[in-house]
This record gives C-alpha cells, sequence and structure tokens, in this order.
C-alpha cells in the first residue's frame, strides 16, 4: 500500500484538494482511472486476518455504504462546522472527500504518494496509521445538517436553503433532554464504521486534515462495539446495560422494509431519493446506578429477560412480544412502561428505524463514575414521522429514563451514494 | 427525580411470607447446586426429590404454552415457602429460596389459576438451622412505623408549603422573619425525605417536582422548581440565551395555589385508611432515596437555580436513614455483616456531609463546592448504595 500509484488519485478529486495534499507538480498524472482498486486489494494477502477485516464495501452506489452494510465492530463519528468558503469550494470539499473516501474504503491511503512516498520535504500525504492494515470492512457514510442548509441566523449560505427536505426539521426538545451545546448539531457529519478502531480513526482523521480551512470538527465520537445488528447473520450485541440490543432491528434483507422505512423518497426533495436520514444521540447511562439495581428490576424495565433477550411473554429472542399476554392479576407481562413495548412499532404507528449504534465509554467523569452509554444511531425515511415520535413516547414513558442522559444530539440528510468517480451531494449540487 | 416508585410488586407480598421460614446464610447448610423444574403442558417435573437444609436454587423452565408459576409448598400444601410466577412460555427462571429440613411440596401453576399440575412430595434433610425468630411482628411493625413516618412528613410539608407559598405570593417576610428563598430548600426537606413514596403516586411527583427538564414540549411545567427559577433567577447566558422574565403576581398566585393543592392530594393519599407499605418497599425506598442522591443531588441538577442541593442530599439521606431503620433488625438476623457494612458507611457520608453544614445552619451551595469535595461526596454515596443495593434481596431472599 506504499507504492505511489497515479491510479489512486481518483477523477473526483478536486484542484484544490490536490494542492492540499501533494502540491501542484502532481497534477496531472493523478488523473485517471480509480474505482476498480477496490477488488485489486480485496485479494491482497496481507488482509490475512479475521474473515471479517478482509472485507471491502464499495463507496460508490445507489446508496452510500454503511447504512444497510453489516454492522461493523467499531465507529468513529464526527460532526463538522464549515468555515466562510463558497458554494464551489464547498463542492470541491466534497468531491475531495469522495475521492478520499473511495481510496479508504478500498485499503488504500489518501493522495497521490500515500503515507511513505513523494516529495522528501513535503508531509506524506496520508497519515499512515493505517498502512499494512486491510480495509477491515471501512465504510464512510456522509450526511448534511439543518444548519448547511440555512444557519442559525437565517443566512443562505450555499444557496440550498430553498432544496432543504422537509423531512431534515431541527429535531424538538424532548424531555429531561440533557443536550450539551459542544456535542450538538453539525453541518457536515461522517460516520466511519469499521472493524478495525485504527483504520476508522484514520478514516476520520484524515478526512478532516483534507478539510483544514474549508470545514473543523465540532463534536466527535468513538464506539468500541456495536450494539445493533443489521444483517440476521449477525448475533445481536449488547449494551452496556448487558442486555441484547437491537433485537428487532431492521435488517438489511428485509429490503421491502428497507425501502419503506429506510431510504427517501423522492417526493419530499428529489435529490434526496435513495438516501436517508441519520439521526445520532449521545446517550450517558448511569451505570454505577444500574448496576445496583435488582436482576428483577432491570428485566422488567426492559421487557425482556437479561440472558436470552426473550421477551416476557415468553419464547425465545427473536419471538414477537405480546403486548397483551398478562400474569397474575391481570397485570401485563410487559410492563405498560417497558422499553420494548415503548419502542415497538405497534405502539408507534408501525415506525421503525434501522438503528446502528455503538457503546462508548469516555474516560470517568469528575466524579469517579465512568462516562460510559450508547452513541445511538439510526437512519430512517423521514425522522418527523420515526425517530421524533418513538423518542418522545420514550421519553415521556420509558421506565429506563432514570438510567439514561441524552447529552449528545445531530440530524443529518445522508444523500444517496455517489455515482462512480463522483461525490456524495452531486444530486444537490447539480 | 423519576426514581422508581415505591410500588411493590405482586409478587413481594406473597414472597414475605417465606420470611418465617428464613435462616440466616449459613454456610454449613449450603447445597446451592441448582435443581431443575420443567413446567409442562400439564406436569410439573422436578429434577430431585431431596435437597440438604439451606440456599435451594431451582432453575424454573416453561416448555408449556401458557404463563405459569412455580410453588414450594410447606408440609401444609398451603402456605407457600416461595414462588417464581409470571414466568412466560420459552423463558427460564430461578428461584432462590433458604429450606429448612421437613417435608414440602412443589407445584407448578400454567395458566396462573387453579389448583396448579403435577404437585410433588419434596422433602429437605439435614441440619435445622436457628430460625431468625417471630419475623411477622416484626415485619408489621416496620409497616406501621414506615407508615407513620411517611404521614408526618406529608403533614409537615402541607404546613410548611403554606407558610412557603404566603412569603412568596405577597413577596414579604414570613412571621419568623424569613423570605421565601430562604424558606425554599428548608421547607423542601419533608419532601425530599419521603420522595419515593410521592413517586408512587402517577401524577403528583410530575406536578410538584419536575424540574424544567423534565418536563414534555405540550406539558405545563408546575411545582418546586417552577417556583425556585422565579425566586433564583437565571441569567440570560444560564437560561439558554434569553432574558428570564419574573412570573406576574397572578402567575405567582396560580402556581402557588397549584402547589398548595398537589401537596394536599399528597396528603390525602397517604392518609387513605388503605394506604399501606410492604416491607420490600420500605427497603427499595432507603435505596431509591439514594439513587436520587447519586442521579440528582450529587451532580447539582436537582437545584440548578437555587444550588441548594446538599440540603436535599441531607434529607434524602435522612429518609433513606429512617427506611433502613426501620428494616435494620430484621436484615441484621440475616446478614450481620451487611448491617454492619452499611451502618459504618452511613455514619461515614453523614459526618462527611456534615463537614458543609447542616439544616439549622444552612449548607455550602453546590456551586461553591471545588471538584474534589463533590468526588469525595460522590465516593461515599457509592460506597453507601452499593452494600444498601443488596437490602431488599436479603430481606426477602
Amino acid at each position: 500500500m506504499s507504492e505511489p500509484d497515479p491510479a489512486q488519485a481518483s477523477p473526483g478529486i478536486s484542484r484544490r484538494g490536490l494542492l492540499g495534499l501533494a502540491g501542484a507538480g502532481a497534477l496531472g498524472a493523478g488523473i485517471g482511472v480509480a474505482g476498480g482498486i477496490a477488488v485489486d486489494r480485496f485479494a491482497l494477502p496481507q488482509a490475512a486476518s479475521a474473515a471479517s477485516s478482509a472485507a471491502v464495501y464499495p463507496f460508490f452506489g445507489a446508496h452510500q455504504s454503511g447504512i444497510v452494510t453489516p454492522a461493523q465492530d467499531r465507529l468513529h463519528f464526527a460532526s463538522f462546522d464549515v468555515g466562510d468558503i463558497t458554494r464551489d469550494e464547498l463542492v470541491e470539499l466534497l468531491q475531495d472527500w469522495s475521492a478520499a473516501s473511495a481510496l479508504m474504503t478500498a485499503g488504500d491511503p489518501v493522495g497521490v504518494y500515500g503515507a511513505v512516498s513523494g516529495p522528501y520535504d513535503a508531509p506524506p500525504d496520508d497519515t499512515g496509521e493505517a498502512l499494512g492494515l486491510p480495509a477491515a470492512g471501512l465504510t464512510i457514510t456522509i450526511g448534511f445538517g439543518p444548519t448547511l442548509f440555512t444557519s442559525a441566523d437565517g443566512t443562505d449560505r450555499f444557496g440550498i436553503a430553498g432544496r432543504r427536505p422537509a423531512a431534515l426539521a431541527d429535531l424538538p426538545h424532548f424531555p429531561a433532554d440533557a443536550l450539551v451545546e459542544t456535542l450538538t448539531g453539525g453541518d457536515l457529519c461522517i460516520q466511519a464504521c469499521s472493524d478495525d478502531p485504527q483504520v476508522a480513526v484514520h478514516a476520520i482523521r484524515n478526512l478532516s486534515r483534507i478539510a483544514f480551512g474549508r470545514a473543523s470538527i465540532r463534536w466527535s465520537q468513538l464506539g468500541f462495539g456495536r450494539t445493533s445488528s443489521t444483517t440476521t447473520a449477525q448475533l445481536t450485541p449488547r449494551n452496556l446495560f448487558g442486555f441484547k440490543d437491537g433485537t428487532a432491528n431492521i435488517k438489511a434483507e428485509e429490503t421491502a422494509v428497507v425501502d419503506e422505512q429506510v431510504w427517501a423518497a423522492a417526493d419530499d426533495a428529489a435529490w434526496m431519493a435513495g438516501g436517508s436520514y441519520l439521526v445520532a444521540r449521545k446517550i450517558r447511562m448511569t451505570i454505577e446506578t444500574w448496576d445496583r439495581t435488582s436482576l428483577r428490576e432491570q428485566e422488567a424495565i426492559v421487557g425482556r429477560t437479561k440472558g436470552e433477550g426473550a421477551p416476557f411473554s415468553g419464547g425465545t429472542e427473536f419471538s414477537e412480544p405480546d403486548f397483551a399476554a398478562t400474569g397474575r392479576g391481570g397485570a401485563p407481562l410487559i410492563a405498560t412502561d417497558a422499553h420494548v413495548r415503548l419502542a415497538h412499532p405497534d405502539q408507534n404507528a408501525g415506525a421503525k428505524m434501522l438503528r446502528r449504534g455503538y457503546n462508548f465509554v469516555d474516560g470517568n467523569d469528575d466524579l469517579g463514575r465512568l462516562n460510559a452509554g450508547l452513541f445511538f444511531i439510526c437512519y430512517q425515511r423521514d425522522p418527523r414521522t420515526q425517530f421524533v415520535p418513538i423518542q418522545m413516547n420514550l421519553a415521556k414513558n420509558d421506565a429506563m429514563n432514570e438510567y439514561l442522559r441524552h447529552v449528545g444530539s445531530g440530524v443529518f440528510a445522508v444523500p444517496p451514494g455517489a455515482s462512480e468517480g463522483g461525490f456524495v451531494g452531486e444530486t444537490l449540487f447539480a | 427525580m423519576n426514581t422508581r416508585p415505591l410500588i411493590a410488586s405482586a409478587g413481594a407480598a406473597i414472597t414475605l411470607l417465606a420470611l418465617a421460614g428464613c435462616v440466616p446464610n449459613s454456610p454449613a447448610g449450603g447445597d446451592t447446586a441448582a435443581i431443575t423444574v420443567d413446567s409442562t403442558t400439564d406436569d410439573c417435573v422436578v429434577s430431585a426429590t431431596t435437597a440438604t437444609s439451606g440456599t435451594l436454587t431451582f432453575n424454573v423452565t416453561n416448555s408449556g404454552d401458557q404463563v405459569t408459576e412455580f410453588s414450594l409448598l410447606a408440609d401444609d400444601g398451603l402456605r407457600i415457602v416461595g414462588e417464581v410466577e409470571n414466568v412466560g412460555p420459552g423463558i427460564s427462571r430461578d428461584l432462590v429460596v433458604q429450606a429448612q429440613p421437613g417435608d414440602y411440596f412443589t407445584v407448578c401453576k400454567p395458566g396462573m389459576v387453579g389448583d396448579g399440575v403435577g404437585r410433588a412430595s419434596f422433602s429437605v434433610t439435614g441440619d435445622k438451622v436457628e430460625l431468625a425468630g417471630d419475623v411477622q411482628d416484626q415485619v408489621d411493625a416496620a409497616a406501621a412505623n414506615y407508615v407513620a413516618y411517611v404521614k408526618d412528613q406529608v403533614g409537615q410539608l402541607v404546613v410548611g408549603t403554606q407558610t412557603f407559598v404566603e412569603a412568596y405570593v405577597s413577596d414579604t417576610p414570613s412571621p419568623d422573619g424569613k423570605t421565601a428563598a430562604e424558606l425554599y430548600a428548608i421547607t423542601r426537606a419533608n419532601y425530599e425525605r419521603i420522595e419515593p413514596v410521592a413517586e408512587s403516586f402517577g401524577d403528583l411527583d410530575p406536578a410538584i417536582d419536575f424540574r424544567e427538564a423534565d418536563v414534555p414540549p405540550e406539558d405545563e411545567w408546575t411545582g418546586w422548581h417552577r417556583i425556585e427559577k422565579d425566586l433564583f433567577p437565571p441569567t440570560a447566558e444560564e437560561n439558554g440565551g434569553t432574558e428570564y422574565v419574573p412570573l406576574t403576581a397572578d402567575e405567582r398566585t396560580y402556581y402557588a395555589d397549584k402547589l398548595v393543592a398537589d401537596t394536599q392530594l399528597l396528603h390525602d393519599a397517604v392518609n387513605d385508611p388503605e394506604y399501606t407499605v410492604t416491607i420490600d418497599a420500605i427497603s427499595n425506598g432507603a435505596i431509591g432515596l439514594l439513587e436520587e442522591v447519586a442521579s440528582g443531588k450529587i451532580t447539582g441538577e436537582e437545584e440548578i437555580w437555587s444550588h441548594t442541593d446538599l440540603w436535599d442530599f441531607q434529607t434524602n439521606l435522612e429518609g433513606a436513614r429512617v427506611a433502613y431503620e426501620g428494616v435494620r433488625d430484621i436484615v441484621e438476623t440475616k446478614d450481620p455483616e451487611l448491617v454492619t457494612t452499611i451502618d459504618e458507611r452511613f455514619a461515614s457520608l453523614e459526618s462527611t456531609l456534615a463537614e458543609y453544614g447542616s439544616l439549622d445552619e444552612g449548607f455550602v451551595y453546590y456551586d461553591e463546592l471545588s471538584t474534589d469535595q463533590v468526588k469525595q461526596l460522590a465516593d461515599g454515596v457509592s460506597a453507601l448504595s452499593e452494600p444498601l443495593s443488596r437490602l431488599t434481596a436479603t430481606l426477602v431472599g
């Protein structure tokens, strides 16, 4: 991966981006083919570790990867503020990000010269910490926040205010929200998921570097363990409460459900057709208090058994909960304030979301408690009819709230995938 | 805020019947090997018919198609020594009991009604372990004492709240010369001592004690913290960037009247002749009050405008102490070491907190505490909460 290969410069990368990365002298040589590299790298023997490490997901396609892609084990997520730049410069940034993303998701270093070649008196194009590592299933998913269209003071910085989808509405205040300004919002976001944490961090680091002068990180989040399965082949992982999470998640194989609940339709904003809407919530869990709670109460709060994950109404993990089932005294087996009941589509007009959250532990707080929780990510067709009503229901009624605190939040329009050699957002800026 | 209400689970009262048959944890008779129970459609298959006295674990699996329960009955075939209920089809759950030598019956009850199926004899051999005494009397006494305490606190709260709102509405000091702002924290003491009780009455705690952030957008924000914000008005910066607008005289009267009325509802509820508490509700109340401290007070979020969190801390702790003392003797017969640990850690936390003031003299305001001081208090809360969290299981186990 250290050979300077002119083909590694994607045709999509902008002049400005290349200048920033490798200097003017490199221009020209880099303009050529790309794209096919992904397949070659997939076959390289250096990807000899776990089978999942060898996975390569194409960057270009009808949909962005990192949504229905089988949830990888690690996350690095970043939200960006766009600086005082022009519309053309914003487009160039998206082109540069897309080109670099195509390289990195294929397992290649960014730039013309990669990490260890090029002019000796220049810093390397690529930061280098992913040298020798396979793509490890890396996906890079780019989204646009509400403030990209209309800034807080109402300014239409990039001439796209009129194209803001109605579905990209600001989230309302939910009861007990404890949002921290510095963990909230953003003009752009990048979700980098990989089975190797170093690969995910490498992606955000290099994309952030490419953005310097045009956009800067507003907040970011590492996730060390997935809490959802997005395919039926994956086992359901556990969150930091020790319970299986995402049992009833939308799975990639349910194509009709994915079409109906995940992918945006053209009727709201035509440029978003095939895209999706991402809601991110940083949810602190007071795990120390939770750990002092009896098993009886823990299971009653969730409405499932802790070991198997079976709903209290009976069966095994994937048995459909029977909310009408009652036990002694006619009391419902699954309590009226149980998490599984309140979050279920039956209680939310059939609304589902594709969840893609990750466990996090960001060191500890001043009180010696682990700063731990769930970095919740979900994808949906329209947050106004999916995330918002579901979360409002949970925030008002969920017995679990006592152990949760929502501290960060963001909503982003995730455009459809870039065409071969194109860039994410090409349908918006066309 | 938001502590789990003191609602006793349906099973708790039944489980208590087993208290009289319980024995201290005794390693001598400790055969803890699990006995499996298969509750089928029409049978109750127990993997053993005998066991050695001490801690027994029945691993109950419901392989039938109805909700089931499993009971260990005394030799009269009626008295329940221990049971698990509401076990859904396909689900497994453990029943852990302390069993004396003697004759018992095992029975499953698919559908949760009728006499049950698969009734079989079960015998426990081995040494008899010393009985804990007449626990039921202690349980009854603990419940009666705690109800009396709750009534007393709520009675004082009604009086104190009236004095407080009069000072608030009229903007003049109370008869003993205190302003509403000065009365705020001390008046709330009676509420904070019994807060989990108030939370057991559904809508009352939200109306009386919700913080601004707890309130859904379409709901009205009322109660103590609404008035707190008016008494200790935030700067524009603290108020999300907008200038705080003081309440008008009419608005003050409205919120004052509402607080008085809601407090009266609480008073009526705990003075209802039907009102009672179960023993596990008392111990869970003690645990819940410490959770209150850990989640709201130690972080300074409860009293975000007045910064009087340490008053709440003190009174939560006092309420927890009262609830704990009510069941302490019963627990001591079963696990003296646990009681010793809890006693020590209560005393330690109380003395740590006393370094910052008292209810009579007032406390340091939360925003005046250093990070190290808060951490020291938080460590004390964690040290006490951890053993305290085992109180209910020891009590009813």
